[in-house]
């Protein structure tokens, strides 16, 4: 559920005007805004904000930075709308409005002490990030760590740095798979599932996964094979939001409200709506 | 003439008259029913000469007409197209403005709302559908200030309901035809031996304002009248719901051949949303002005039923008919119970009638129950 104690009387609608520190252009179509937030923004990996452009629109985004930095907010997009157009073009120093961070989180506090395994499909490696990120760091706390990330081409690949880096250590396996290659790839081609396939699992392994829904099918199906009870895989789903406090109506998914009961579940609770359509 | 404990009292439609110039007159603005384009809409309305006297209503699915009853009865209709939501969840209300300058943005909660206002002749399914949207709009983890701040400032002058219409089931949802509460006075509409109100103190606010206006004990042959009038009611509702067990009935009927069915009627046009006195989904517009500088960010009514409502970059999540009536129709009755621990559905048959081709939320329940894939069939 919601971090939210106290109920909020303030009207939710009003964003906070934050100013862009850093513009970085990580693929063609994808891009990462980073705010220098002094008062700090804490928030938990999983979470998103709602971001509005001027006279444009708003759109709901996962929070993809470092939880350990607190001061710096960072948002990856891809721009694929109107809103996310327009904040394509925004440069450092031009502003956006903030509201949040709102929904559920990934249960790392939960799992600690697990295995833990990330599967991350395109752009879903973005609410990912937050929570490799903390795992990372605080390494000790988990058991054998596991990066599982599919793109649809090389140089589709997200966060390239990162995947670089967290491919380096010796207490962490990634290994990454592309729909389709040329001769600069060396690595497994094929859907993710391949991969899924093929990790070493415990019952107690904990599961992240996170992209497009029909991947996010296709691996769940995948880890019930390999015998991932239900209560083990955790899922972050995504719907049209508007409000992203529980009141526009816009992001049901059967009887939950992504906005505020997800956009992070336990797939046991939503095993029965996820194979209808059109929910 | 003193208002004992737990009598009732009784006002005539003159009383009535001053019952409603004494609201007014105490800073209210007042909404009630009124005839308008062959309809009974809720409009402005100054006193007993603005309301629908000898209008009786005819509704059955796809059907609404006017019709003279051949008496002086003030309230013989049964609901009116419009319902008091959007007098709470406004149709549209501004959100916020955002100015952009030199030296950064400013932004501004608009005011708070001031408007002190009775909601006159509303029926019991009306107060509870108010009460669902309480539990939706101010009672949960966030609070739609636009919509708690109007909900504070009403005054509930009900009127306890003696014409139910053939779409009307609020029987079968438990929410009428009797006010039990959740209202400041309600009244009971005698047309004979006297034309007059037998009147029921829900609030202290109530009692304040009926000390205003001429009054006596109803007799006992007054309240008896009275009981009867919502008892006649509650006899001649024109549809049934068998509510047992609706919840796992709609969720385990989700590949139900009656959605396919029932998306060949549709004509996903909204109204059944914009007339429901429950269905809240909003969208919000942002617009700006010539210079671009002020952005306003709007509230609006939306639907289910439209394309847009659930867009994902590329394509919607429901693209066919099936998918959202079979969104709008189970989120209404089951799994509202989920979300907010109550049905979404009050029974006052508004989507049944204003539903262009007649589709019956009644009918189509039924029809899932007699064919439920699972044994889920009530009694």
């Amino acid at each position: 559920m919601t971090a939210t104690t106290a109920r909020q009387t303030r009207s939710p609608y009003l964003p906070t005007p934050m100013v862009v520190a850093e513009v970085t252009r990580d693929l063609e179509d994808v891009f990462t805004l980073s705010f220098d937030v002094p008062e700090g923004f804490p928030f938990r990996p999983g979470q998103f904000n709602m971001l509005w452009v001027h006279g444009v629109g708003e759109v709901p985004i996962s929070i993809s930075g470092d939880p350990g930095e607190p001061t710096r907010l960072v948002h990856t997009i891809r721009s694929v709308g109107n809103v996310t157009r327009a904040m394509a073009s925004l440069g450092v120093g031009s502003w956006l409005g903030v509201r949040g961070p709102y929904g559920t989180w990934w249960p790392l506090e939960q799992v600690r002490g697990r295995d833990v395994l990330f599967v991350a499909g395109g752009l879903g490696l973005a609410p990912m990030r937050s929570a490799i990120l903390h795992v990372l760091s605080h390494r000790a706390d988990y058991g054998r760590v596991t990066v599982l990330f599919g793109a649809r081409s090389p140089a589709q690949l997200l966060f390239r740095d990162d995947l670089q880096r967290w491919r380096g250590r010796f207490d962490c396996w990634l290994e990454a798979t592309v729909d389709r290659a040329g001769r600069d790839w060396f690595g497994p081609v094929g859907p993710i599932t391949h991969l899924v396939a093929d990790v070493p699992l415990k019952p107690e392994t904990a599961v992240l996964v996170c992209g497009p829904e029909i991947m996010m099918r296709f691996v769940v199906r995948e880890l019930e094979r390999r015998g991932v009870p239900d209560d083990s895989i955790w899922l972050s789903m995504e719907r049209n939001m508007k409000c992203a406090v529980g009141l526009c109506g816009h992001c049901q998914l059967g009887p939950f409200f992504v906005c505020k009961d997800g956009p992070v579940y336990r797939f046991d609770r939503i095993a029965a709506l996820f194979d209808v359509r059109e929910v | 003439m003193q208002a004992s404990a737990g009598g009732r009292m009784r006002i005539d439609v003159n009383g009535l008259d001053v019952l409603l110039r004494a609201l007014a007159d105490e800073g209210h603005e007042l909404v009630g029913p009124r005839v308008q384009d062959g309809a009974i809409v809720l409009g402005p309305i100054r006193g007993v000469e603005d309301l629908p006297r000898g209008v009786g209503d005819e509704q059955t699915p796809g059907r609404y007409r006017l019709r003279a009853r051949g008496d002086d009865a003030l309230f013989g209709y049964a609901v009116p197209q419009h319902s008091f939501k959007k007098e709470l969840l406004l149709p549209r209300v501004t959100l916020v403005r955002i100015r952009r300058g030199k030296t950064g943005a400013v932004v501004e909660a608009p005011p708070r709302p001031d408007r002190k206002v009775a909601f006159v002749g509303m029926r019991a399914c009306e107060i509870a559908a108010v009460e669902v949207q309480d539990r939706v709009l101010r009672d949960g983890p966030w609070m739609d200030a636009d919509y708690a701040a109007r909900r504070e400032q009403v005054f509930v002058l009900a009127v306890q309901c003696g014409a139910p219409s053939g779409t009307c089931f609020c029987v079968s949802m438990g929410t009428g035809p009797k006010a039990e509460a959740g209202f400041d006075l309600a009244l009971t509409e005698l047309l004979a031996p006297e034309h007059a109100f037998v009147v029921e103190v829900g609030t202290e606010a109530g009692r304040r304002i009926l000390a205003r206006v001429p009054r006596r004990e109803a007799t006992a042959e007054e309240e008896e009248a009275a009981a009867r009038v919502v008892c006649d009611a509650a006899a001649r509702m024109g549809r049934t719901m068998d509510t047992t067990n609706i919840r796992d009935l709609m969720m385990s009927n989700l590949e139900h051949p009656r959605w396919e069915d029932v998306a060949e009627r549709c004509l996903g046009c909204a109204n059944c949303t914009l007339a429901c006195p429950t269905c809240f989904c909003t969208d919000v517009e942002d617009t700006t002005d010539l210079s671009g500088d002020e952005a306003t960010r709007t509230r609006r009514w939306d639907s289910c039923f439209t394309f847009d409502f659930a867009y994902l970059h590329g394509g919607g999540v429901r693209p066919s008919l099936r998918g959202r009536y079979r969104q709008w129709l189970t989120h209404k009755v089951a799994t509202w119970h989920d979300q907010f621990g109550t049905s979404g559905c009050v029974g006052c048959g508004r989507c049944i009638t204003w539903c262009p081709v007649g589709i019956d939320i009644t009918e189509e329940v039924a029809a899932i129950r007699a064919t439920s894939a699972t044994a889920e069939r009530g009694g």
